[in-house]
């Protein structure tokens, strides 16, 4: 490994952290939605200071390569994210049929109303005219 | 001019409580003269809505459950709209003492929000391990940040006065325990005072805080991360105050 690829490492999971970081500050993203992400870049931090940690945990895990793992671990998130995504669409979505039904059954109760006031008016005003 | 119990409007966020919320209602309606309370059913699939509403309270039904940051936020945006100007949080599990209420009005005089906080030397009510570390840590750091001590940060008995009101009418975390630890940060950044006040809690009708110790550890680090995160976000200013 070079020192440059070292410094790559290190870098790269710096921004991702920096990323994330800024946008839960500025309220762009949500606790439960940076969780995974801020899980990644710690992860991905560890590894890239320590390489020797890598290839300790490549070794436990019975991966020859240190670089499998990285990638094998990287896709699992990713796949939890996207789950994750997935879910709270599923979510968002049956949210918003409640919220179109409601706001349909409002529409029906104030046209109701509308037609019992335009009624009642028609009562009062008939016998000043009779 | 009208009390300042008249000018306070009750807010009870109710997910569920079809058992007690009538008995809540019915108790702060007779203890507290000219008092205002509306229930916010935080998309109950009981009776809650119906309890509350015989009781003599108004009601908000939201039509999927929002969290109890969600269901205040309603409250505070109604209190703005119908002109109160104090806010008090009461529980709809009869956990809180309607009584308390006018202790906790009386002293918005002296500051913008006033926590009814439960280990102050009043009561009996105890907690351990990581449940009672995340409350240690807690009470630690926004005691610093808001210039006061603050023994009881999670509570959810607390009088809002009219700036506070302002603020977190359109500021109100959603997130979990942000409606109590973020809330408190971004209160005390926006420069508002916060006190407490002793207060004691009634057996809850039912249901204790939970002892496991694996979701006593998982709590701890929530409320470390909504610290954190409280902390990292710039303050709001006052509404009125950029003018």
């Amino acid at each position: 490994m070079t020192l440059a690829s070292y410094i790559l490492g290190v870098v790269a999971a710096l921004l991702v952290l920096l990323i994330v970081i800024e946008m839960l500050r500025r309220r762009r993203l949500r606790e439960r939605h940076a969780l995974w992400w801020l899980i990644a870049g710690v992860l991905a931090l560890l590894a890239g200071l320590f390489p020797k940690g890598l290839q300790w945990a490549a070794h436990l895990v019975g991966v020859q390569q240190p670089t499998n793992l990285v990638f094998f671990v990287s896709i699992a998130i990713l796949f939890l994210v996207c789950l994750q995504q997935g879910s709270e669409l599923t979510t968002v979505e049956s949210k918003t049929r409640t919220l179109a039904e409601q706001s349909a059954m409002q529409e029906l109760r104030i046209r109701e109303l509308e037609r019992q006031l335009l009624d009642k008016d028609r009562l009062s005003s008939d016998p000043d005219q009779g | 001019m009208p009390t300042a119990l008249e000018r306070t409007l009750i807010v009870m966020p109710a997910l569920n409580e079809e058992s007690s919320v009538g008995t809540v209602v019915h108790e702060v309606l007779s203890t507290l003269p000219g008092v205002s309370c509306i229930v916010i059913d935080d998309g109950s699939k009981d009776g809650t809505a119906r309890a509350a509403n015989s009781a003599g309270a108004e009601v908000a039904q939201l039509p999927f459950n929002l969290g109890v940051g969600g269901a205040m936020r309603l409250g505070f945006r109604f209190a703005r709209e119908n002109g109160f100007d104090n806010v008090v949080q009461v529980d709809s599990d009869g956990q809180h003492d309607p009584a308390a209420v006018t202790a906790l009005v009386d002293e918005l005089q002296h500051a913008d929000i006033v926590i009814g906080a439960r280990f102050a030397g009043k009561g009996t009510y105890v907690v351990k391990g990581p449940r009672r570390w995340a409350m240690t840590l807690l009470s630690a750091v926004l005691s610093r940040i808001a210039h006061t001590k603050l023994s009881d940060t999670t509570s959810g008995f607390k009088a809002m006065g009219p700036r506070a009101v302002a603020l977190f009418a359109s500021n109100y975390p959603a997130e979990y325990l942000g409606d109590t630890i973020e809330a408190l940060v971004i209160a005390a950044k926006a420069g508002l005072t916060i006190r407490q006040v002793p207060t004691e809690m009634r057996e809850r009708a039912a249901g204790a805080p939970s002892h496991n110790p694996v979701k006593s550890a998982v709590y701890l680090a929530r409320a470390a991360l909504a610290l954190l995160v409280g902390l990292l976000r710039p303050s709001i200013p006052l509404p009125g105050d950029a003018s």
